[in-house]
């Protein structure tokens, strides 16, 4: 079967292509990008028999709303919330068939914050350094997706979609997550009582949280030296800068390549995805185990 | 651009699980050693990158061990920055065999006079003085393609560079091909966005290319050159 489209008919506030980026180019002044959930991501595209790294929408929050312009298999991971094809209920974490002129659509996430949405074969869209993705900080990549777009599919792969009715997932958890994290260069810019308050005490994740970084709440963290200035120094996706209020942010996958706040912990590359689905006001404790 | 970090370095410090930092005493420190460790750079590296005062070396599952990455990362480093080793005869050979990048530039920018005030000079010699030497990418940064170009002298590898401030107040928008000066470096704006340093003249170079490969112009260690066309 050859590709098709999908026409977007409404968009949520955040949704982009994402694949699993572009590691490798930082030196370029270009960071690593792609899917934020990439587990959802690899996830979405086996059950609907693609290759990990095809690109899918990832789609903040929602309600989304598509048409297929032609047959699709598609598979919706990651964020739980209400999914329906022409008004009739379907699952997440399987392959689902939709006709040509049907209307999928994601509601208003009620666990987690980022969907993916894989079609057979893939989106369609030019690559740069390897990648689909869209960065929102660089401006590379497609611009995110409106209401309108028609998003082209790559033709199907040959393999088929594996015939598995389920596959392993849990629904991202409403309730305080344990987020592990290995040390930073920069613990040194902070008394023990701050380092300790880093692992003691919960954060609370804010609504100033995006593809570029993840604002946190709670009492600040105190610098030894508050006058001192960083020199710009490479960064990499979870790092946990501290800004001068003391607040905690964590870098996303589109965060600058370089920058001056002190970095005190980095959060383990197994945890970044449910980083991704912590929704703003939801809290968080970080451990060093 | 203030430097209160006076550390001596080489020292290393943990990034996280897949990346390690490596601190060095100053930018000429790191242009020497980033230029060693490119050259021997171990196969699945995922990325080094040359920063201020630093190196961030990063690895991954299927890369070279952190560990390893950082034995490396020290002995490349204490090799490169011992007395009477900056100037290896494979390395300078590597240095003249690579072929500059040209920026053809009209010196017309709307701080070009202000900013040789401020240094003391008349345009012209602020002129002369950016197109009389070549110019090294030290990192890259703010946006893709943007590099930070530090001076190099025709009698030893870094000058002593000026010192240039920033606007007070920084410009909205500064257009694409904006050549311009602030702290110690020199720098093209690839495409139009905000910014505070001071601008003395346009290109048309195009600093990225989605479609080339790299996509950047320039790219850490590379060399450039400004010569000076007609406004």
């Amino acid at each position: 079967m050859m590709g098709g489209t999908l026409l977007v008919e409404a968009a949520g506030p955040a949704t982009t292509v994402q694949d699993l980026g572009r590691p490798g180019a930082a030196a370029l002044g270009v960071s690593p990008s792609g899917a934020l959930d990439r587990g959802a991501l690899r996830l979405a595209n086996r059950l609907v028999g693609n290759p990990e790294g095809r690109a899918a929408l990832e789609v903040v929050l929602g309600p989304f709303v598509a048409v297929a312009e032609v047959d699709l298999w598609i598979a919706v991971t990651g964020a739980w919330g209400p999914i329906t094809v022409d008004g009739r209920r379907s699952d997440g974490h399987r392959a689902v068939r939709v006709q040509a002129g049907s209307r999928l659509e994601l509601g208003a996430a009620t666990h987690g914050l980022r969907y993916v949405l894989a079609v057979r074969g893939g989106f369609d869209g030019p690559r740069l350094l390897g990648s689909r993705s869209t960065d929102t900080l660089a401006g590379l990549g497609p611009a995110p997706v409106v209401a309108g777009d028609r998003l082209p599919v790559l033709p199907t792969p040959r393999r088929r979609v594996p015939p598995l009715d389920i596959a392993p997932w849990t629904r991202p958890d409403a309730g305080e997550r344990l987020v592990r994290i290995s040390p930073g260069p920069r613990r040194d810019w902070f008394d023990d009582a701050s380092l300790r308050r880093l692992v003691e005490q919960p954060w609370t994740m804010t609504a100033d949280a995006d593809r570029i970084g993840m604002r946190l709440d709670g009492p600040p963290l105190e610098r030894l030296d508050p006058g001192r200035e960083l020199p710009s120094e490479g960064m990499v996706a979870g790092a946990v800068q501290v800004p001068p209020s003391g607040l905690p942010t964590i870098l996303s996958a589109d965060h600058p390549v370089t920058g001056g706040y002190p970095v005190v912990a980095v959060v383990r590359a197994a945890d970044r995805d449910l980083l991704a689905q912590l929704r703003p006001g939801q809290r968080l404790r970080f451990s060093t185990g | 651009m203030v430097n209160t970090d006076t550390s001596s370095g080489p020292v290393l410090r943990a990034m996280g699980e897949e990346a390690v930092l490596l601190e060095l005493g100053s930018l000429e420190d790191v242009l020497l050693v980033h230029r060693a460790l490119a050259a021997s750079r171990p196969a699945g590296l995922v990325d080094l990158v040359p920063a201020a005062r630093t190196v961030l070396a990063v690895t991954d599952a299927r890369g070279p061990a952190l560990a390893a990455v950082g034995t490396w990362l020290l002995a490349t480093a204490e090799r490169a920055l011992a007395p009477g080793a900056g100037g290896s005869a494979v390395a300078v050979e590597e240095e003249l065999a690579r072929p500059d990048v040209v920026i053809h530039v009209r010196y017309d920018g709307p701080d070009l006079r202000e900013t040789a005030e401020l240094l003391g000079m008349e345009a012209a010699d602020l002129i002369a003085w950016h197109t009389a030497r070549a110019w090294t990418v030290a990192f890259s940064g703010f946006a893709p393609g943007f590099a930070y170009l530090v001076p190099e002298r025709e009698d030893e590898m870094i000058g002593r560079p000026l010192e240039i401030p920033r606007l007070s107040v920084p410009r909205t928008t500064v257009p694409a091909g904006s050549v311009a000066l602030a702290g110690t470096f020199s720098g093209v704006y690839p495409r139009a966005s905000p910014g505070g340093w001071r601008i003395i003249g346009t290109t048309d170079a195009v600093l990225w290319e989605d479609a080339a490969d790299p996509p950047a112009l320039l790219v850490p260690g590379g060399r450039v050159r400004f010569v000076q066309v007609a406004a």
